[in-house]
């Protein structure tokens, strides 16, 4: 079965699901017509407008095997995702690696496995969330193609305080082709459950590599999930993400999203405000250089009356990079009270350097406070001069300015290991390009 | 609340009686042979026929737009008569010499052809467009004393080909988009503006288009241009009469301005809406643009939109020149089943450019308001910056309100602000006015006006008395 004719990753061949379970070819085989009949964003489409992804179509990509990381060693995961103490799943190309992974420390009810096993069930757990429809190209070649990733169920009160760590690891040899990995995980927290996960993209082949993950998280009613997504990956390799999220009547749902590796990198989050009460936060950092290009579209969906949901991102951009921001908040007709506010705040630090910015409000229900803003500007000279004055020499006084931008978003983070962590990658990816032209 | 939606659909549209004029009508349909036709019978010179085919074979390329966020029928193209006017008498040798008939629709409508003044002070020259052709230019010789151009886009064409060829089409190509293309092809009139080097218009100037005849699209076209040093206020205002068809109005606006050169242009736009289950109405689809020639110089668009069935434009400024200023305020009022789809679009290209944006939309009963924006910074603006505000208003559990900006900067130094919000009218507001005693609907329409007030003060005072009026007219018992 090829998905659509085209060249490079149109033309991939993808596997007949024979000898799957019968849900799952249904879905497989749905999915792959799903590409067919709609084809790859093109640049007519809202949400892929400033990303171009037609070069990246054009190449020859080839799904990936389970093998074990050429590139790293183990004894170096510490010091480039962190630990925080949990347990650990790790992905080599979208595929579970239960020699690097750690799965001692799970409490007695939570089910936490990798996905592979889940799928391999017979039934579709009781007709709940596992791959809805795709709402894009790559979400169903995720459906069609993934093999692999976390599945988490987390049984009604139960309160996880350790995170769970989830890592992805694009890997690839020397000689090897450019590989596809398409992981996919599920999380679904019972009623009044608390947890929290933390999801780390990283890379350091040199090879050209295609991540293209989902993340599908159920919170049911009175759930709380803090969620952390970390991308670093390498400069070679290409990232998708989407996280999609289900809120029922209550429930709380708080995201982090820290963008710094890729040379191409989007990261969509889809959230569905669908029980009264729930809320939402969002936050975002993304830091491109050189010639990066980083993506963040999210959606958060009002469908019900009485939701909160607050949005910040903020944006360091530096060399010729490129961002882009689409936020937009929908607010659906009878979901009144509902209180939505959204900020994107970018920081041009060199020519060459874009940002496209759409914050977006749709309002179809009259009681209802919504607020959003965008901006774009520089380090405040005078700032910087009050810096200088007192004798510290003007690139660290940009530095550090731009550092106390980019903290407010870390400062928010609940995780002091993780916070360590960014804090660390933040420096030394400020470092890593001189500051202006 | 839901009582007082009714009262409000039942509003009425005082300009929606049709006035019985001998018009010269072309049959229905489009193609080379209607331009042919038109362009004919403007007695065109060739280059203006030729670039009128250019566009129409353009615009048979293109594919008309499907992002806005208004919905509509799919328009028949071959459905629309494309050239409309009032039969004259015989060729008039002045204002006195207006068919009667004209003059007391226009009296009617309140919009005097006599040369008066018509409030202290404030003298206006207007040029007045029925259907597809101006019918009256009132003060010209007045303003020819000073060196001002003001007459209509005709008249323009015969007596100042050179300029109108120099300019038209420079801001807003012939084949800019789809129903830019199709006004180039098809548009039969408009007003033509040249205010001369250093010269500061002596009076206000405006043109009043009224849609007369059924089944017609208006398809007219403004160009205005300031010389080095000149400056000018231009106002514009549109009614159309009550049918129950939908009419498509296809305008184009270009603005010039050169090096230190003001021009703003104000418009109260108030076409027949539809009636209160959504029939009919004027489709008001028109592309807006002024050009920041010169350094130094200033567009301000100010604009009130309380009518039509679907209002879509975006007007906008090409701010070229170093130091160049763009503006743009508006107030767009939906309500009924009308649809609104506007915004601006500021583009920075030269150095140490600024432009603002404030937009305030109300939506009430089914109305469905979006602000649509793009503020682009190239990287040659250094120094670009702009402001832009969108608030929204809405009344009624049916209305809608959404916002779309785009902002993409490609230059360091530019500054850059958007800020939104929607909300309906607050609670404690409403309390407070009527603890003082005033009347719900009283406090509403206090609210209102105070929310819109800031792109009110923009309005010359004429035009900001009838912006004023017409809103409260609108919200008639729309609030509870």
């Amino acid at each position: 079965m090829s998905l659509n004719p085209g060249t490079g990753l149109g033309q991939m061949v993808v596997p007949e699901p024979d000898g799957q379970p019968q849900w799952l070819q249904k879905i497989r085989r749905h999915s792959i017509q799903w590409v067919a009949q709609h084809g790859f964003p093109g640049r007519d489409d809202e949400d892929w407008k400033y990303t171009r992804i037609g070069p990246l179509l054009a190449i020859p990509f080839e799904p990936a095997r389970a093998s074990l990381p050429t590139s790293m060693s183990f004894s170096d995961l510490d010091s480039l995702v962190g630990n925080f103490g949990g347990p650990r799943l790790v992905f080599v190309n979208g595929f579970f690696n239960p020699e690097w992974s750690s799965l001692t420390q799970i409490p007695e009810n939570l089910l936490v496995m990798a996905l592979q096993t889940r799928l391999h069930q017979e039934e579709e757990s009781n007709g709940r969330h596992l791959f809805p429809p795709p709402n894009n190209a790559f979400t169903a070649l995720n459906s069609a193609l993934t093999e692999d990733g976390a599945y988490i169920e987390v049984p009604a009160n139960l309160r996880v305080t350790t995170p769970i760590h989830l890592v992805f690891i694009a890997d690839a040899e020397a000689d090897a082709p450019a590989l596809l990995a398409n992981p996919r995980s599920v999380v679904i927290a019972g009623a009044n459950s608390h947890i929290s996960l933390v999801e780390s993209y990283i890379g350091l082949s040199p090879r050209l590599s295609l991540t293209n993950a989902v993340t599908e998280l159920v919170l049911e009613q009175g759930a709380q999930v803090e969620h952390y997504t970390v991308q670093n990956e390498s400069e070679a390799a290409i990232h998708l993400g989407l996280v999609e999220v289900h809120q029922q009547q209550d429930s709380r749902f708080y995201a982090h999203v820290v963008s710094l590796g890729s040379s191409l990198a989007r990261h969509e989050v889809r959230v569905a405000l669908a029980g009264e009460g729930a809320e939402t936060q969002l936050q975002g950092l993304y830091m491109p250089r050189g010639k990066q290009h980083h993506s963040h579209v999210t959606t958060i969906d009002h469908q019900s009356p009485g939701c909160t949901s607050r949005e910040l991102y903020k944006g360091v951009l530096e060399g010729r990079s490129r961002a882009v921001f689409k936020g937009q908040v929908i607010v659906r007709q009878g979901a009144d009270r509902t209180d939505a506010s959204q900020t994107n705040k970018n920081l041009l630090l060199s020519e060459g350097a874009e940002i496209d910015t759409r914050p977006q409000l749709e309002i179809l229900a009259d009681d209802v406070k919504c607020t959003h803003g965008a901006a774009v500007g520089q380090l405040d000279e005078d700032a910087v001069f009050y810096l200088r004055s007192r004798g510290i020499p003007d690139k660290e006084a940009r530095d550090m300015l731009t550092y106390a931008f980019v903290t407010e978003m870390l400062e928010s983070l609940a995780l002091p290991a993780l916070r360590t962590l960014l804090e660390h990658s933040v420096a030394r990816q400020l470092s890593r390009e001189s500051t202006g032209p | 609340m839901s009582t007082d939606i009714r009262e409000f659909t039942e509003r009425e549209y005082k300009y929606g009686f049709s006035t019985d004029l001998d018009t010269d009508i072309v049959p229905r349909g489009l193609s080379e042979d209607v331009i042919r036709l038109i362009s004919g019978k403007k007695k065109e010179p060739a280059w203006l026929l030729d670039w009128r085919l250019e566009a129409y074979r353009k615009w048979t390329q293109k594919k008309e737009p499907r992002w806005q966020n208004v919905h509509y029928e799919p328009i028949d193209y071959q459905d629309i008569s494309y050239y409309a006017a009032p039969k004259p008498k015989k060729s008039l040798a002045s204002l006195d010499e207006v068919d009667p008939e004209v003059r007391a629709m226009f009296d009617k409508l309140g919009i005097s052809l006599a040369e008066q003044e018509r409030l202290s002070g404030v003298t206006v020259a207007v040029d007045a467009v029925v259907d597809s052709v101006s019918v009256a230019t009132t003060f010209k010789k007045r303003l020819a004393e000073v060196g001002v151009i003001f007459c209509s886009f005709s008249e323009a064409v015969q007596n100042h080909s050179d300029l109108v060829q120099q300019y038209l089409g420079s801001v807003v190509s012939n084949q800019d988009n789809f129903f830019a293309a199709l006004n180039a092809a098809v548009f039969t009139d408009g007003s033509f503006c040249y205010i001369p080097k250093g010269v500061q218009c002596p009076m206000e100037l405006s043109t009043y288009f009224r849609i007369n005849a059924a089944d017609t699209g208006q398809f007219e076209r403004t160009l205005i241009i300031a010389e080095e040093g000149a400056s000018v206020s231009y106002l514009e205002g549109c009614t159309a009469p009550m049918r129950d068809k939908n009419q498509l109005h296809a305008a184009v606006v270009e603005l010039v301005a050169l090096k230190d050169a003001y021009i703003k242009y104000s418009t109260v736009q108030n076409w027949y809406p539809g009636d209160a289950q959504g029939q009919g109405g004027i489709y008001n689809f028109v592309t807006k643009r002024g050009l920041c020639a010169g350094s130094n110089s200033k567009i301000s668009w100010t604009q009130v939109e309380t009518g039509s069935a679907i209002t879509w434009k975006y007007p906008g400024v090409i701010l070229q020149g170093d130091g160049s200023v763009g503006e743009f305020y508006s107030v767009a009022l939906t309500a009924n089943y009308q649809q609104a789809d506007t915004g601006s679009k500021m583009i920075h290209i030269g150095k140490n450019t600024t432009s603002s944006i404030l937009s305030k939309t109300v939506s009430a009963g089914h109305g469905q308001s979006t602000y649509r924006g793009l503020v682009q910074v190239h990287d040659t603006a250094i120094g670009a910056r702009n402001h832009t505000q969108c608030d929204s208003l809405l009344m009624g559990k049916d209305s809608g309100a959404s916002t779309f900006p785009y902002v993409e900067v490609k230059h360091p130094s530019a500054k850059v602000e958007h800020e939104a919000s929607t909300s309906k009218i607050g609670e404690d507001q409403l309390f407070y006015c009527r603890q003082r005693g005033i009347p719900e609907e009283d406090a509403t329409a206090m609210i209102v006006n105070g929310f819109c007030r800031e792109v009110f003060k923009e309005l010359p005072m004429e035009f900001a008395v009838e912006a004023q009026r017409l809103l409260s007219v609108s919200l008639e018992g729309s609030i509870g």
